[in-house]
């Protein structure tokens, strides 16, 4: 396995990076003052440093391994998780949802639920979030324990430890805020800590050029076309034709729709930065200024990894480990490269960078999760009446024991992967249908509490039974699906990778959803009227007025410029 | 929130920045270079971007924390 020998300027560049973290914290304590300051940085953030969080939110470690490992597998067409998935969304976000975010004066997502439809859709959605949160937040423990284990040989309890009390400590101090600021020095750490080795990687390979014939090699070699890894639409018109194993149809409505936005429009961990934005125009513009490096990313990323797929076949396979199955072990891609492009000394933050990200990840579910249960479960269920210090106490020990159920969690992973990938499964389920509640909820005031509850459920179920009748080719009948299929004795239908069938997945939940919250929308009673509903409902809120700003302060003048780009990029890399 | 995060990051960063940069020059044509980065040392080379990058967020927290409420900075 990897080793990297870590020097003691490497580990004196790392201390300090979390001396800061930790300062910030601490310096942030005495804004405390109320749950609002807590929970939602007393929404008095620039748009600036929102906008960096947002994205920084997202980039944890998982999506900078994992888009790396994505690149080396699939090549450029990886690309289409940022043009044709995250910056529509979050252009979409910008300009016709965050209006009623920020504008209903709603804590959490699942609160804006609770005005727009009822209790027991927020307590639907709040529930699961908030055990989806405290879970993906062990995950990222796990992997970053994992990674400290096999890479500089640390023993897993003492990375545990670490990064719980890390993290623990400066959120317990600094709250939202306290997260948001350090996504944003993780934001610069992890773009300027791997710029240089995209460079020298780039320069090893010997340029664009080389590059692509280089991947002609790969592609031929898999039995693809020879501009596979390098052109990110041409080999999409069947699912046959490209490692993903996904058409443009279930590629465009899957991912760039259902999926993406999704994620994008309804997670509260993300929607939760622009939240804390200082004013409605900041808030819009967050997600705005998010897209603009969201855009770039690929060479930051996804690049490292298909600089890593050419050089393994060009130096006969040796330049990436070789995992139990024979393959490439993909996931190695970004320390593998760590360790060779950097020398001691930039290494160091390198690795931080990386480090930083995994604890950023882990910061972004804990804030998220300390701030619906707060307000969302405790404050509606447990204890309604009490005082605003009180709630900003409840937040401080909801931190503790979020944290100590992720190290929970995080030993749960180790013990029995399975169970983490059957609820990763679960968690997909419910996930799915969300973006059909919203858009209906948001652009129809039709929809009612029974129509947005009944057809989250259904969705999810939706998903889980189209899981059990589909499956990837070569995979067990199991958590890969077909389970449902087995049962009755019929045939599962067959996809090629395990991406394709993800995508349908989603695309079934969201019809399902979409459907059957129109259908039992329209045979029960409004539960709210018109009056209400002002604020939460397009149709039934005054626009926000943004012809006094300059033009690169207005959402939709912003909005376009960025979707022009991305149409761009995809026309560069047709 | 009267905390300007421009202030961290510039000193930050600056610190890195003057790390990488000393010892890039103490360790100048070094074997580490020739092992990792293709005979560049990108110890100084990057030091001094972040360096720059650095005192650039210094300054501008520092002309910033000037003016009253201060206007929103660009985006960097």
């Amino acid at each position: 396995m990897q080793h990297i020998q870590l020097g003691n300027i490497d580990y004196a560049i790392l201390i300090i990076y979390f001396v800061f973290v930790l300062s910030i914290g601490w310096i942030l304590k005495r804004y405390m003052k109320g749950s609002t300051d807590f929970f939602l940085s007393g929404r008095s953030i620039p748009a600036w440093v929102t906008g960096l969080a947002f994205i920084s939110a997202n980039l944890g470690a998982q999506e900078v391994i994992g888009m790396a490992a994505d690149g080396a597998k699939y090549g450029i067409m990886t690309s289409h998780f940022y043009w044709v998935g995250a910056i529509p969304a979050m252009v979409f976000l910008a300009i016709f949802m965050m209006p009623f975010y920020y504008g209903s004066k709603a804590r959490s997502v699942p609160e804006y639920l609770k005005l727009r439809f009822d209790e027991k859709t927020r307590g639907l959605n709040a529930i699961s979030f908030a055990v989806m949160t405290v879970f993906s937040s062990g995950v990222s423990m796990y992997a970053l324990a994992r990674l400290l284990e096999v890479l500089l040989h640390w023993n897993y309890n003492f990375s545990i430890a670490i990064s719980a009390i890390i993290v623990l400590v400066y959120i317990f101090l600094g709250g939202l805020t306290s997260a948001i600021y350090n996504e944003v020095l993780q934001f610069f750490m992890i773009v300027l800590g791997f710029s240089p080795l995209v460079i020298l990687a780039m320069k090893d390979v010997g340029g664009w050029h080389a590059l692509v014939q280089k991947l002609s090699v790969v592609a031929t070699d898999q039995h693809f076309a020879p501009g596979t890894w390098t052109e990110s639409w041409k080999h999409m018109g069947s699912y046959a034709q490209n490692p993903m194993g996904a058409d443009w149809f279930s590629m465009v409505a899957g991912l760039g729709f259902v999926l993406s936005f999704g994620y994008w429009c309804t997670d509260f961990l993300v929607v939760q930065r622009a939240m804390a934005a200082d004013s409605m125009s900041s808030a819009r513009r967050t997600p705005l200024i998010a897209a603009i490096p969201k855009m770039l990313f690929p060479a930051l990323v996804i690049l490292p990894g298909m600089i890593a797929i050419a050089l393994h076949y060009s130096s006969g396979k040796t330049f990436l480990p070789i995992g139990a199955d024979g393959t490439p072990d993909y996931n190695m891609t970004i320390p593998v490269m760590l360790a060779k492009y950097l020398p001691t000394g930039l290494l160091g933050v390198g690795f931080t960078a990386l480090m930083a990200s995994f604890m950023s990840g882990m910061a972004g579910n804990v804030t998220a999760f300390n701030t619906v249960w707060t307000y969302d479960i405790y404050q509606s269920y447990i204890a309604p009446t009490k005082s605003d210090k009180h709630y900003l106490w409840m937040g401080r020990w909801a931190t503790v024991f979020g944290i100590l159920i992720s190290i929970g969690c995080a030993y749960l992973a180790r013990q029995f992967n399975s169970i983490m990938d059957m609820l990763q499964l679960v968690f997909s389920f419910v996930n799915a249908p969300l973006f059909a509640t919203f858009l209906l909820g948001m652009f129809w005031r039709r929809a009612t509490g029974h129509g947005a509850f009944w057809g989250l459920l259904g969705g999810t179920a939706g998903a889980a039974v189209f899981h059990g009748m589909s499956m990837t080719h070569g995979q067990p009948v199991g958590i890969k699906g077909g389970w449902l299929a087995q049962m009755l004795g019929s045939h599962a239908l067959t996809y090629n990778s395990e991406m394709g069938q993800t995508l349908w997945i989603a695309i079934v939940a969201w019809t399902s959803c979409f459907v059957l919250t129109i259908l039992i929308s329209l045979v029960t009673e409004r539960n709210k009227t018109d009056e209400q509903l002002k604020g939460l409902v397009y149709s039934l809120t005054p626009k926000p007025e943004t012809a006094h700003e300059p033009w690169y302060k207005r959402p939709v003048t912003v909005g376009i410029i960025v979707l022009a780009c991305t149409v761009l990029l995809n026309i560069i890399f047709w | 929130m009267n905390f300007d995060l421009r202030l961290p990051i510039g000193i930050m960063f600056s610190l890195f920045g003057a790390i990488l940069t000393i010892f890039g020059l103490a360790t100048n044509g070094g074997q580490i270079y020739k092992d990792h980065s293709l005979g560049i040392n990108i110890n100084l080379g990057w030091g001094i971007v972040l360096l720059v990058f650095g005192l650039f967020m210094l300054t501008l927290a520092l002309r910033g924390g000037k003016k009253k409420p201060g206007p929103p900075p660009p985006k960097p």
